[in-house]
């Protein structure tokens, strides 16, 4: 399969490459590591690693779905991780190889569970939540100085959106994150399959779209820090990364994160080593590498996000630790829900669903 | 002997790149949906000789076709798109058509260098080139600083993420492609027959319309299909300056295709999408045989 892709200069470089040192390749999210982790990892294993971004999991899947993707270690989220097993793509871990496995929380690892049984295939990085960030100061001066920010209606309720949608509104580009959201406000359960229920959320977003400025993933961090936008509706870690940017520019914005009072969609983002790896060697020592507390810990205090990572805990800093917007409390973890995958059947009604929403067709 | 394998070399050159890739596409678009690596059903088992064979084919069928009929976003997609790519290869030709007309009349000196001119941009990644075109025409861009600073405007100009941004992009992509085949053909005209036009008592004017215009015809056919098959296909264009309501195909095909995960309904656009491009194509073919009938 490699020799499928490589072209003529690759397999000279590849050759030449292997004549100092063996590559590890990691494909992980745009924004999600500390890169000073990345040059200790060469420096402790002498090994060269190639690491490369992607913003969405569909573009992450469709890879692994092609095969031959050259990646040693990927990092989906749960539900697609849980469909792409299905598919053969990812080789079991070699537990032997990993003895920093005894550093992991058994309350995350029960959840993985759900994705991966036993957590066979894969190890969790990050987890979070995907709620609201808003500009503190820009929201309330639209609508008052009790602005639900906390809430769904925030961005669900056209009466509220009418207002925001002048100064700039950004919503994930990734229907498997908006929908069980507004399902959530519905009331309706946010994991269900039933097309009917689904249709509901049709209408809510409709209603709504007018005053979406954009659908995108990656860009709101950006745009909420320099108080380009007043509302993202995104991921936890993301909007976090935003206020600091904010706070560090000086620039007069307060941007702040809120899991939804309704309930907010907990997601585990795992990894994993695809079937056809060209270095599983190296992938399984860049997995025990990520799970050493310290470095773990390292990676937390960098983006924001919470860890499935019990060891490390101790290694946090106590805006980390300490913010129930990353580690929350025992009475928001009872409200968050998980997601689990569409069949491909009902699949293509969402994404079509979504152009509709997306392209008022 | 040698003649023919001369001829040979092309053919193989379409057969490897073209035939090839395109019969995989179509079978891919006669299968179905599946869980596995690749995602579709069935595959070709070599190994399992002409039960084999006979078995694969006979699970193929046009499923993803009748599909493509029921649900109009679609046909939506397909005739934006080509409204799209009309309206833009109409522009790029208004561009162009002076651009080369200046270059065919420019002193005989200059016109090595306004050709390296014409090329030059291709020397930056298309990639780069539709990117800084986002800092341009976005709201805080260069165009709407330029134009209140001057006075111009008191509002920024929304064109960012709007199909005016698509066409805009197509327009300053596509350019060479119409400037070269016109200059081409301006550039061997006789101008004695200008002479000869006016000295029969033609205007500028009437002669430019008279003798120039159609003299040039071949090489505006030719910029017009080089600029409008690309166009109607372009996925980078529309999804980086162009609005989530800027319907094209190409888009449509993206979101089959990752969103979906649908390789089958995905192969099938395509199919569909080759077969709407191929007729302009045989056209522009026809042309061109016509023209080289007419000269030989």
């Amino acid at each position: 399969m490699t020799f499928k892709l490589a072209t003529a200069t690759a397999v000279l470089a590849m050759t030449a490459a292997s004549a100092f040192a063996e590559e590890v390749r990691v494909y992980n999210w745009s924004d999600y590591i500390d890169e000073e982790l990345l040059a200790k990892f060469e420096e402790e294993t002498g090994l060269d690693l190639v690491y490369d971004v992607f913003d969405s999991n569909e573009v992450l899947e469709t890879k692994m779905l092609a095969g031959g993707s050259g990646y040693d270690v990927v990092v989906p989220t749960g539900s697609f991780l849980q469909r792409q097993i299905a598919a053969g793509a990812f080789q079991k871990l070699d537990k032997s190889k990993l003895p920093n496995l005894a550093n992991m929380w058994d309350v995350i690892s029960e959840r993985t569970a759900q994705y991966d049984p036993g957590n066979e295939y894969s190890i969790n990085y990050m987890w979070g939540t995907t709620g609201i960030g808003v500009n503190v100061g820009k929201v309330k001066e639209a609508l008052g100085e009790d602005a639900p920010i906390d809430s769904l209606a925030l961005i669900l309720d056209p009466a509220n959106m009418e207002k925001l949608g002048s100064c700039g509104v950004y919503m994930l580009d990734a229907p498997v994150e908006v929908i069980p959201g507004v399902l959530k406000y519905l009331g309706e359960d946010p994991d269900s399959k039933d097309p009917e229920v689904i249709a509901k959320a049709e209408d809510v977003l409709m209603a709504v779209r007018p005053y979406i400025t954009k659908f995108d993933s990656s860009e709101y961090i950006n745009a909420l820090a320099n108080g380009d936008i007043c509302v993202a509706f995104g991921w936890s870690g993301d909007v976090l990364q935003a206020r600091d940017r904010a706070a560090e520019a000086d620039n007069g914005v307060e941007i702040a994160y809120n899991a939804p009072k309704e309930g907010a969609l907990m997601w585990f983002d795992q990894m994993a080593i695809p079937a056809d790896a060209p270095n599983p060697d190296g992938a399984h020592k860049f997995l025990n590498f990520i799970m050493d507390a310290h470095n773990m810990a390292a990676a937390s205090n960098y983006v924001y996000y919470a860890n499935g990572n019990k060891a490390s805990q101790e290694f946090l800093v106590e805006d980390v630790i300490g913010d129930t917007a990353i580690y929350p409390d025992e009475a928001t973890l009872a409200n968050l829900y998980t997601f689990s995958p569409y069949d491909p059947k009902l699949q293509r009604t969402v994404t079509r669903m979504w152009t509709k929403v997306k392209s008022g067709n | 002997m040698r003649r023919y394998l001369v001829i040979a070399l092309p053919y193989l050159w379409l057969l490897g790149l073209f035939l090839v890739p395109f019969l995989i596409v179509l079978k891919i678009s006669l299968s179905d949906l599946n869980l596995s690596i690749p995602p579709y059903l069935p595959q070709l088992d070599p190994g399992a000789g002409w039960e084999g064979l006979k078995d694969f084919f006979s699970q193929l069928d046009l499923e993803n076709f009748v599909f493509l009929t029921e649900d109009d976003l679609y046909w939506k997609a397909y005739l934006s798109s080509l409204k799209i790519a009309v309206v833009a290869t109409l522009l790029t030709l208004c561009v162009g058509y002076p651009v080369a007309y200046g270059m065919a009349r420019a002193p005989s000196e200059w016109r090595p260098t306004l050709m390296m001119l014409v090329i030059l941009p291709f020397w930056t990644s298309f990639l780069i080139r539709v990117y800084s075109w986002m800092g341009i025409l976005s709201t805080e861009g260069f165009l709407n600083q330029f134009l209140l600073w001057a006075g111009i405007i008191s509002e920024p100009l929304i064109i960012m993420n709007t199909t005016k941004a698509v066409y805009i992009g197509i327009v300053y992509t596509y350019l060479p492609f119409m400037i070269l085949p016109i200059y081409a053909a301006l550039e061997k005209m006789d101008e004695s027959l200008l002479e000869a036009a006016e000295d029969l008592g033609c205007s500028r004017l009437q002669a430019f319309w008279l003798v120039t215009f159609p003299l040039s015809k071949s090489g505006i056919i030719a910029g017009c299909f080089l600029v409008f098959i690309p166009s109607i296909g372009e996925f980078v264009i529309p999804s980086l300056l162009g609005g989530s309501d800027t319907l094209m195909i190409g888009k449509v095909l993206w979101e089959e295709f990752f969103n979906n995960r649908d390789w089958p309904v995905a192969s099938a656009v395509a199919v569909v999408l080759l077969a709407i491009l191929v007729i302009p194509i045989i056209l522009f073919q026809r042309n061109e045989q016509k023209q080289r009938e007419a000269e030989g």
